[in-house]
């Protein structure tokens, strides 16, 4: 059974409606990559799953329970962590609080600590009595990373985690997930660089206008399965 | 087919028509009604003067005063000053009490501006501490304690004889008389002034600003200039009303004046019940307001309670009010603002 | 001599609402909220220490200690259930519901406690005085000052050492984030309120040691701690307690001068350090 579950999930913004019907799956110790263009629903469907933003009872389950009613901060209790869409770490929080306040609502010993972060990230270390804003934006990624990790989450969503940032620094910090797999969280990737996607998810969904277009691994997609998911059959 | 541009609805103009009858019947109330009926109606007409710009001021400029009590205070001690001093008419120096509520209003605005929200709101309150605490200072006009406006100058007062004469009554019920229909024109010409300054090209602004902050951006409205005019308007037209009631009264003291319970705490409760940011809202609070005080007023502090308890439990479960309330169910707007394209042909159906 | 003595008063004075203000300055610190029945609310704790002290035989001191525990419900409760369903992107709600609030406080006081002014009961201790030099120093000042600065001591503490504090600045950059983070902001909220209405308690004792009070004055201390709050700056605590002293020494000094001017001198002080710096004497930088 999929450690966790969308079935049929919609979503709105007020009267738009950005998700019609998504299902997707994770599997234990599993890493999901979700592409798709600008638009296409990712972060909404992220932020659905975390409870950010409101959806019905039955359309997410994590574990076997349905959490689709449950409150952002429920959620993240039971385990299942984010690092949203454009970092958001604390202006007023130093590096080390900001890894800190990830614990809040979930106190779970496993193998992430403050020490296991800064192994995993050592420049972290050293900036760590800084603001989290005064760091270049590879570095804040890396907090956002750390502060998700810092409550040993069984599921970890990432929001692209590379936007904005040169290419050096994405390959830094992508160097981190083998690690953060090998630790034991299951994964889900957004990711617009599909290269980078394929290369770290164990199976690949691509998005389009609110719904899932394809699904598959990664070597059983092709170029052009892809291209036509991504921007429609037409083009 | 002809295309027309106008905010008019069917609504609107019927209002109209009973709105010219309900002006000619309170034009005429004193020929037909008691000295009571026309001092309830004084009281009616200048709190909601006194609403009405409120109103303006925080339901469509967003800017939440509640140091009102600093212009209807000033606008009453101008008028005594000019009075007793230099012995002008009581009439004519409402006029001096406007422009005196405006002069204070600069130094107000300049030093509220620079707060913003909430800290504006507390800001005017403090203004309007100060200058009640410089007012009492004035000993000449009775200091801490207060005055009264001498004998003679209420008894000839402009127009009270031609009253008297005209309606066959007693002085002093001509005085309530004359402050009756002074109050009225003022009420009308509020209602009237500020439904003008609403639709025309700086008013719709506003009421973008109000509706959407961000899109009223977008086209540039100067929220910083709005800000202003609406702040020099409200305290002028207060001013105005402050002169007239306290003119009424006769009696005048700084903590009466500057009250903030009786010129800021009821007149935010009369839009908050009626409907904030409409003109209706205003008068339909003022009128609850007013049945309320006449059977709660016994109570004293259990009728504050109650109106404190009311404006929370409005606020929360209705912010636009009784009229907002009314006009969402009925589609009911009897000072339309908003242009409308009617006649023609629409060729899509929808609104 | 008579005016060092005057601004020693003054500075004592100020201590008093530098407590009166840190409250406020916690609560639109941490959720951008100005609660107008701030004043009022002190004015309800000093009824309730009274009400202590008289059903209880208590002195006012141990009376406190029952106070607090009652009063942080009644934040944490306020602000749960009522206040904080009017914030939000529109300021009117929060205003126009906590100004009903400090309409209805003020008239439920004055129904139960009719409008005769009270004080809390004083003993020794509360009226003794030492003398420093040449310079007379009451002890209920001294003691005042001294748990303001207690009190912010424990403010910075709370916020800058422990969990619950990360959490109330996380929740105040990012209400969405922090709940990502397993934080319940309306419950944060609702903490952070409790935790004012503990101040304002202390606060009420204080208040009604040193002086009279009745129902009808709250406005007028709601109106100190927030001049006390805009000359220090929003947000900074230290910044608060200065903004009360310079109140604290402007009416002082007022009064020495003519004793009609005490309170008008405290609100010309604040207009002119609105005058000379717009946002207070320790502005915060991300505001
Ligand atoms: N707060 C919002 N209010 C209204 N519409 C929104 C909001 N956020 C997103 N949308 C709309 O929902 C749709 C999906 O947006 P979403 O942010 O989920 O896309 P995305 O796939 O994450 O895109 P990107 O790759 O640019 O991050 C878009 O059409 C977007 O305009
Ligand atoms: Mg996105």
């Amino acid at each position: 059974m999929a450690l966790l579950q969308t079935q049929n999930l919609t979503a709105h913004y007020g009267d738009f409606q950005a998700l019609f019907g998504v299902d997707i799956e994770l599997g234990e110790a599993e890493t999901v990559a979700i592409i798709g263009a600008n638009g296409a629903g990712k972060t909404t469907l992220m932020r659905s799953i975390a409870g950010v933003l409101r959806n019905d009872a039955g359309a997410v389950s994590f574990d076997g329970v349905s959490i689709g009613a449950l409150t952002a901060d429920e959620i993240m209790a039971q385990g299942v962590a984010m690092v949203p869409e454009g970092r958001k770490l604390f202006p007023s929080l130093t590096v080390e609080e900001n890894l800190l306040i990830g614990t809040y609502g979930r106190k779970t010993a496993g193998h992430w600590t403050l020490d296991t972060v800064y192994d995993l990230f050592p420049i972290l270390a050293e900036r760590r009595h800084n603001p989290g804003t005064a760091l270049s934006g590879g570095q804040q990624q890396m907090v956002a990373i750390g502060r998700a990790l810092m409550s040993n989450p069984r599921v970890l969503l990432c929001d692209e985690i590379s936007l904005g940032l040169a290419p050096v620094v994405i390959k830094d910090i992508y160097k981190a997930i083998p690690q953060i797999k090998a630790a034991g969280a299951s994964m889900i990737v957004v990711e617009q660089d599909i290269a980078q996607a394929m290369a770290v998810a164990d199976r690949v969904y691509c998005m389009m206008e609110g719904r899932v277009t394809l699904s598959g691994t990664p070597d059983s997609l092709s170029r052009d399965d892809i291209h036509n998911a991504y921007f429609g059959a037409s083009h | 087919m002809a295309y027309k541009v106008t905010t008019q609805t069917p609504a609107s103009r019927i209002a109209a028509i009973v709105g010219a009858i309900a002006i000619v019947v309170l034009i005429a109330l004193p020929f037909f009604a008691g000295r009571g009926t026309i001092q309830d109606m004084f009281f009616i007409l200048t709190m909601l003067v006194l609403a009405q710009f409120w109103n303006l001021l925080a339901g469509y400029g967003g800017l939440v005063s509640i140091g009102q009590q600093a212009f209807v205070g000033m606008g009453a001690y101008a008028l005594f000053g000019a009075v007793i001093l230099w012995g002008l008419d009581p009439v004519p120096s409402i006029l001096l009490a406007g422009v005196a509520a405006l002069i204070i209003a600069v130094p107000t605005a300049f030093f509220a501006f620079r707060l913003s929200g909430a800290y504006f709101a507390i800001g005017t309150w403090v203004i309007a501490e100060v200058v009640r605490l410089l007012v009492a200072q004035w000993k000449t006009l009775g200091g801490g304690t207060g005055t009264s406006l001498p004998r003679s100058a209420t008894r000839d007062m402009w127009f009270v004889e031609m009253i008297e004469e005209a309606l066959g009554v007693r002085s002093a019920a001509a005085r309530d008389i004359l402050a009756y229909w002074l109050a009225l024109i003022l009420a009308i010409a509020t209602i009237g002034g500020i439904y003008w300054l609403l639709r025309t090209r700086r008013g719709l602004a506003l009421a973008a600003v109000r509706d959407n902050t961000e899109a009223a951006k977008s086209v540039g409205v100067d929220a910083g200039r709005m800000k202003w005019i609406v702040f020099l308007t409200s305290a002028f037209g207060t001013g105005l009303a402050g002169g007239l009631i306290y003119m009424q009264k006769a009696r005048i003291s700084p903590d009466a004046a500057f009250s903030v319970t009786d010129w800021t705490a009821y007149v935010i409760f009369i839009v908050v019940i009626g409907g904030i940011g409409t003109i209706e809202g205003p008068i339909i609070g003022v009128l609850v307001f007013f049945a309320l005080q006449s059977l709660l007023a016994d109570f004293g502090s259990w009728y504050l309670m109650t109106l404190g308890v009311l404006a929370i439990v409005i606020m929360l479960v209705a912010p636009r009010g009784l009229w907002g309330l009314l006009s969402e169910r009925t589609g009911l707007h009897l000072f339309p603002i908003r242009r409308r394209l009617t006649g023609g042909q629409l060729t899509t159906s929808e609104e | 001599m008579i005016w060092i003595d005057t601004i020693i008063q003054g500075i004592l004075l100020g201590g008093l609402y530098a407590l009166f203000a840190s409250g406020l300055s916690l609560v639109f610190g941490i959720m951008r909220l100005v609660n107008l029945a701030h004043g009022d609310l002190i004015v309800m704790g000093a009824y309730l220490i009274l009400v202590l002290v008289t059903l209880l035989g208590l002195s006012p001191f141990l009376a406190v200690f029952v106070a607090v525990p009652l009063m942080f419900a009644l934040g944490w409760f306020l602000q749960k259930f009522l206040l904080n369903r009017t914030l939000g992107e529109d300021i009117l709600p929060p205003l126009l519901v906590t100004f009903g609030l400090s309409i209805a406080l003020q008239n439920a006081l004055l129904e139960g406690f009719s409008a005769d002014s009270q004080r809390l009961p004083t003993n020794a201790l509360t009226t003794a005085s030492v003398d420093a030099g040449p310079i007379t120093l009451g002890v209920m000042p001294l003691l005042t000052f001294a748990s303001a600065v207690l009190v912010i001591v424990g403010l910075n503490q709370l916020f800058y050492r422990t969990e619950l504090g990360r959490a109330f600045r996380a929740t105040s950059d990012d209400a969405t984030t922090a709940s990502l983070m397993g934080i319940k902001p309306a419950n944060i909220f609702a903490t952070a309120t409790g935790i004012a209405l503990v101040i304002v308690t202390i606060a009420a004792l204080y208040l009604g040691l040193r002086a009279n009070f009745d129902p009808n004055i709250g406005p007028a201390r709601l109106i100190y701690a927030f001049e006390a709050v805009i000359i220090g700056g929003l947000g900074s605590l230290w910044g608060t307690l200065l903004g009360g002293i310079i109140i604290g020494v402007a009416q002082t000094v007022g009064a020495a001068i003519n004793p009609e001017w005490q309170i008008l001198a405290g609100h010309i002080a604040f207009l002119v350090v609105l005058l000379v710096r717009p946002r207070g004497l320790f502005p915060r930088a991300n505001d």
